[in-house]
Order: C-alpha cells, then structure tokens, then sequence
C-alpha cells in the first residue's frame, strides 16, 4: 500500500494537526470570547491582528515566524540561547506554522458559537450565586461545545492542509518536517512519483471525509447533552 | 423594609427614576404597562442593570450606594430571580438545575431541597431536561431553582407572561403557597390587574419609568392618579371581606366588611374565609337619595369626599363610607346635574363585585418551608376559578352612567 516514506508523511501529518489543533483551543477559545463579547478601544485592530493570518499570503506568514522564531529571529534567538529550543527544520516548528495559520478559523468559529448563547443564561447563573469565572465554565463554555467542536474540524483540515508557511518557516525535511502536503510537492518533482503523490491523494481524502463523519457525530452527541436535538 | 431609590438614563432617551419602598414581607406587585421600567428596576435589585446613581438597600444589607461606591456584585445579593422566560440550563436535568443555586448558596440553609421539590410537584420530573418539560413545568422548576439559592428575597419578572391561561392557573396556586409559606420578600412584576389583586399585598405603579404611587394595595388601587396605568376600566376599591352567609337557592354568597356586606354569586369557599371583594369604579353609581324601587342589591351609603377630574369626560367621586371609601366613576355631567359636591350624603349603586379568592392564612406569618407543618396540596385550576367574576342584582355592566 503505502511506503514507508509515505507512512512517515501520514504520521507526520496527523501528528501535527492533532497538536496544532490542542494547543491553539484554549488561546481560540479565551480570544473568540472576547471577540464575542466585550467591547474596548482597539477592538477592530486586535480583531485584524487575529485574522492576519487567514489574508496574508501563507508565505509571507511563514517569512514572518522565520524572522521572529528562526534561530536568529527577535524571539527565536533567546529561545535558542537560554532555552535549547530550535523551531526551524523541526516538527515543533512545523506545529506552530499549522497553528498560527488556523488559528483565526477557530477564533472565528467559537466567537459564533459564543455569540449564539443567550447571555440571559449566564446571568441566570451569576443570579443564582455563580461567579463571573463559574459561570463561564459551568454554563457558558458547555453550551459552546458544538461551536468548539466545528473550530476543532476546521483547525485540523486547515492545519493538514498546511503548505506555504510550513515550507518557509521549517523547511521540507524528511521526518521532521514533511507532511502530506509538502511530500506531495516533492513527489511531483521527482521523475517517478507519480504514483506516490496519487496514493497520498488519495490518503488526504480519507482523512478529510473521516474527519468530516466523526465531526458530524460528535456534534449530534453533543446537541443531544445540550438539549438541543 | 426594601428601599429602592434610583435613577438611570438609557442612550434611548429612556429615563428611569424610582424611589419607593416595600414592605420586607409579602408580594409587592410592580404593576404598570410594558415598557414603563418595571423589569429595570428589578434588574437593579437583582445588579444586572447598574443605576446611574442611587441607593438599594434590602432590611440592613445595602445591595447598591452610589454615594459609598457600593455595587454588590450579582452572586453576592441573595437575590433569587425568576425570569419570564425561565432560563433553565439546557444541558442540565431538573435536579441538577435546583441543585445549583443551592450548591453555591453563601446563606443558613432554610429552605431544603425536598420541601421544594414537594412544594412546587417536580419530582417527577428531576431526571428530565429542560427542553421535555411545559412551560409551566419549566417556570415551576425555575421557581424552584431560585428558592433553593437561599435568596435573601425574590424578584419575579412576570412569571406567567409566557403561559397560556391553562398554564397560569397551574402556577397561581403554587405562587400563593409561596407567599404564604414562606418570610420571604417578593418584588412581582405584572401587567396584569387579575394577578395583582390574587398575589399582592402591595403595590408599585409604575409609569414612564416613575412609581407613580405605593403602597398596601387597598390604597393604591383606587387612587385616580393611576388611570392612565391602569385604563379607566379596572380602576376600583378593594374590600378585604370575610365570607358569613351561603344561599344556595339564589346561588348567592354574602361578604362582610366593616362598612357592610355585599351579595355575591355563590363563592366556593366555607363561611368564615377571608375573600376580597373588588368594586371597579365605573361599575359604581351615585343616587342622592335612598334607591328604592331598583334591581341593584349592594348598596353603600357615605358622604363625598372629593372629586376629581378624571380623563375624558369622567370623574372621579371619592365616596367616604364609615370606615374605608369607595370610588365612583361618573360622567362630568352627571357631577353637574345633580350638584354633587363633597360633604354631601350620597347612596352607591354597586352593580358588579369581582371576588378574588385568598387563601386561608393570609399575612399570617409564614412558616418556614422545611418545618413539618401540614400544607394543603395546590388547588386544582378547574376545582376553583381564580377569579369570580359576578354581576350583582342581574343589572349588565354598563358605561358609568
């Protein structure tokens, strides 16, 4: 079936987007909260610096966290100094590319899910001798789960789906940094590889339709806790 | 004592600028028409809604001073809301949604989990979710889950508004055992004159974001100042009567207060019952001298008191009896014709009495929910109407003549 540079791919690939995805909801989900929520001075340009990197152009993102994270980048070289820590041609590296690129479909998919809540609810909570804290994770955040659920999907297809910040940022290492994407590109380039990239197509659209299902159960699942179906 | 004295502008123009206090025992009805600022002034209770500037204070706890810089926060007021449109957490049970409130309650615990359950009848339903449940299952669950908070007091914002009559009926009784079973202060927002006269013993009246007038609700019902909340239609004097004589072969029932009796169509409740008789003023007519030969059986006999000029072509007499009063709405004409004037002795005609029926044990002190004390189950909405509502002596209800 699949060789085992392919597998290495796949793995790679899943490997990515599971941690992309974990890493990026709490951030997604503290942001898209206040987004849905709260008025302040600013709002519009915190809201444009958020989804920055859904307009920009994936390399250029890529470019941006090379400079910042890279070994010699603003942020990168004191990590690297005190901390070891060294993003480029790394996994790691691979992950906070997937991540950041995601990042404002998931901020944007809670902020709906937070602004379809009726915030009578929680101040039933809060009249009830819940905190405003409390309230937010016994009523509010359980109530926005099919919301997170759809930003969990969307982070993971977007963050698979990964290609031109991946490549600027961390480059296309075999094991490190190669995903399904990436192993794609390199297989059109190579005489015989054809074959390859036609089997990781096709492994991409299992992946997609598989995600596709288990998102559309879990969502059902929810709905019915909630009391919504 | 509840003291409410605040004041708030909306970017709508809407201002809003309450002061009254309530008693600290009992149902204080907020009554006026939506959109008069009944429901923003129980939000500032409640801290939802923060006032501009002012003061709320509830017996010796201050909930909101402006002048102190203290704004309570909502979790710490103690004050158990019950809101039009019940807003249970769906993706609770019914037991857990009771439970909350009672798991972070910050005060004694007086009121138990079982008594309320069995109060309210939702035991069967605690393992349901909200969304299986009528909407007068979920308002009596929400009541539920208020009470077991421990509430200092209780703010219901027009609990029934959302029901169909079937539905209000089933939550009425439940309401009244509330009030009498409870020392537990409701401020009750309403628009509707039948349920303020069943569940209030004072009332608010509210108007373009002022209390126009407060008060037991004896007093303020009658007032003409309240005409334009209450339409010159359920404008009227309020009896507190108690029930001394059943004839079953007129169908007719007689209730006594200290300035007479009036007859009434049978009322389904034993001799001795407290009942309060509401007379509506346009329903009253004056005669100078003593009817005789008329169908009209109630009949008051009392000097004028004043007369005031109500809207259109109406007025008001004030009618002085031995002991309370009674209000007649008459047309400015007839005012003329007969020379009516106060100090002068004139007869009332009372042509229709509406009875509200009152629970035995009224303003009786209540007793506390989790006491053993026997409690009779809620009555049955078809067992007994709310509301009797009776036309004396066979004479239709007619313009104030």
């Amino acid at each position: 079936m699949l060789t085992p540079e392919e597998w290495t791919a796949v793995r790679l690939s899943l490997q990515v987007a599971f941690w992309a995805t974990i890493w990026s909801l709490p951030p997604a989900i503290l942001i898209g909260w206040v987004l849905a929520r709260f008025n302040f001075p600013g709002k519009g340009i915190f809201d444009g610096i958020v989804h920055l990197p859904l307009v920009l152009p994936k390399v250029v993102v890529g470019y941006l966290l090379l400079i910042t994270l890279g070994n010699r980048g603003y942020i990168g070289q004191y990590l690297h100094e005190w901390f070891g820590i060294s993003l480029i041609f790394s996994t790691a590296g691979a992950t906070v590319a997937a991540a950041v690129v995601s990042f404002p479909l998931t901020v944007n998919a809670i902020r709906l899910a937070i602004g379809g809540i009726d915030q009578g609810i929680e101040t039933a909570a809060r009249t009830l001798g819940a905190t405003k804290m409390d309230a937010f994770f016994t009523v509010t955040l359980p109530l926005m789960m099919p919301g997170v659920l759809s930003g969990c999907l969307i982070s993971l297809a977007s963050a698979l789906g990964e290609f031109g910040a991946t490549i600027t940022f961390v480059s296309n290492v075999e094991g490190q940094t190669r995903t399904i994407p990436l192993a794609i590109y390199s297989a059109t380039h190579m005489p015989d590889g054809d074959a390859m990239a036609l089997r990781l197509t096709v492994v991409s659209v299992i992946l997609a339709l598989g995600a596709l299902i288990l998102a559309e159960m879990a969502d059902r699942r929810i709905k019915i806790a909630l009391g919504q179906i | 004592m509840i003291e409410i004295d605040v004041s708030l502008a909306r970017n709508t123009g809407f201002c809003l600028e309450a002061h009254f206090a309530a008693p600290d025992m009992g149902i204080t009805a907020l009554f006026g028409r939506s959109g008069s600022g009944k429901t923003t002034i129980i939000q500032a209770v409640a801290g939802s809604v923060r006032p501009d500037r002012g003061r709320i204070v509830v017996g010796d706890e201050v909930f909101f001073d402006s002048d102190k810089g203290i704004d309570l926060p909502m979790e710490r007021r103690g004050a158990g809301y019950v809101f039009q449109d019940a807003r249970l957490f769906p993706h609770m049970t019914v037991d857990n949604n009771l439970r909350y409130g009672e798991r972070r309650a910050r005060r004694e615990r007086t009121i138990g989990f079982d008594a309320v359950v069995e109060m309210l009848g939702v035991r069967h339903l605690l393992k349901r979710r909200p969304h299986t449940l009528s909407g007068g299952e979920k308002q009596r669950v929400a009541i539920g889950r208020a009470l077991l908070s421990q509430p200092r007091l209780l703010l219901m914002d027009e609990p029934l508004a959302s029901l169909d009559e079937m539905r209000k009926g089933e939550i009425l009784p439940y309401l009244e055992r509330l009030r009498d079973e409870l020392r537990l202060p409701i401020l009750y927002v309403s628009h509707s004159v039948e349920e303020v006269l069943r569940l209030s013993d004072a009332v608010a009246a509210v108007a373009d974001g002022k209390v126009i007038a407060c008060g037991p609700l004896a007093d303020v019902l009658s007032q003409p100042e309240l005409l334009p909340v209450l339409g010159r239609f359920d404008l009227g004097t309020i009896f507190d009567c108690t029930i001394t004589a059943h004839n079953e072969e007129f169908g007719l029932s007689t209730v006594s207060f200290p300035d007479g009796e009036l007859r009434v169509p049978l009322v389904g409740r034993p001799v001795g019952a407290p009942a309060r008789a509401r007379v509506r003023s346009r329903d009253v007519s004056l005669s100078l001298s003593r009817p005789i030969d008329v169908s009209v059986t109630n009949r008051l006999s009392g000097t004028i008191a004043r007369i005031t000029r109500a809207e259109g072509p109406f007025s008001d007499v004030e009618v002085a009896l031995a002991h309370g009063k009674l209000h007649s709405l008459v047309t400015q004409e007839s005012v003329q014709r007969l020379a009516l004037e106060p100090g002068m002795t004139v007869w009332a005609m009372i042509k229709a009495v509406t009875v509200e029926s009152r629970p035995a044990g009224f303003n009786s002190p209540g007793a506390e929910i989790r006491s053993p004390s026997p409690v009779s189950p809620p009555r049955q909405p078809s067992a007994a109407p709310p509301a009797l509502r009776v036309i004396a002596g066979g004479t239709p209800p007619k313009a104030p003549s």
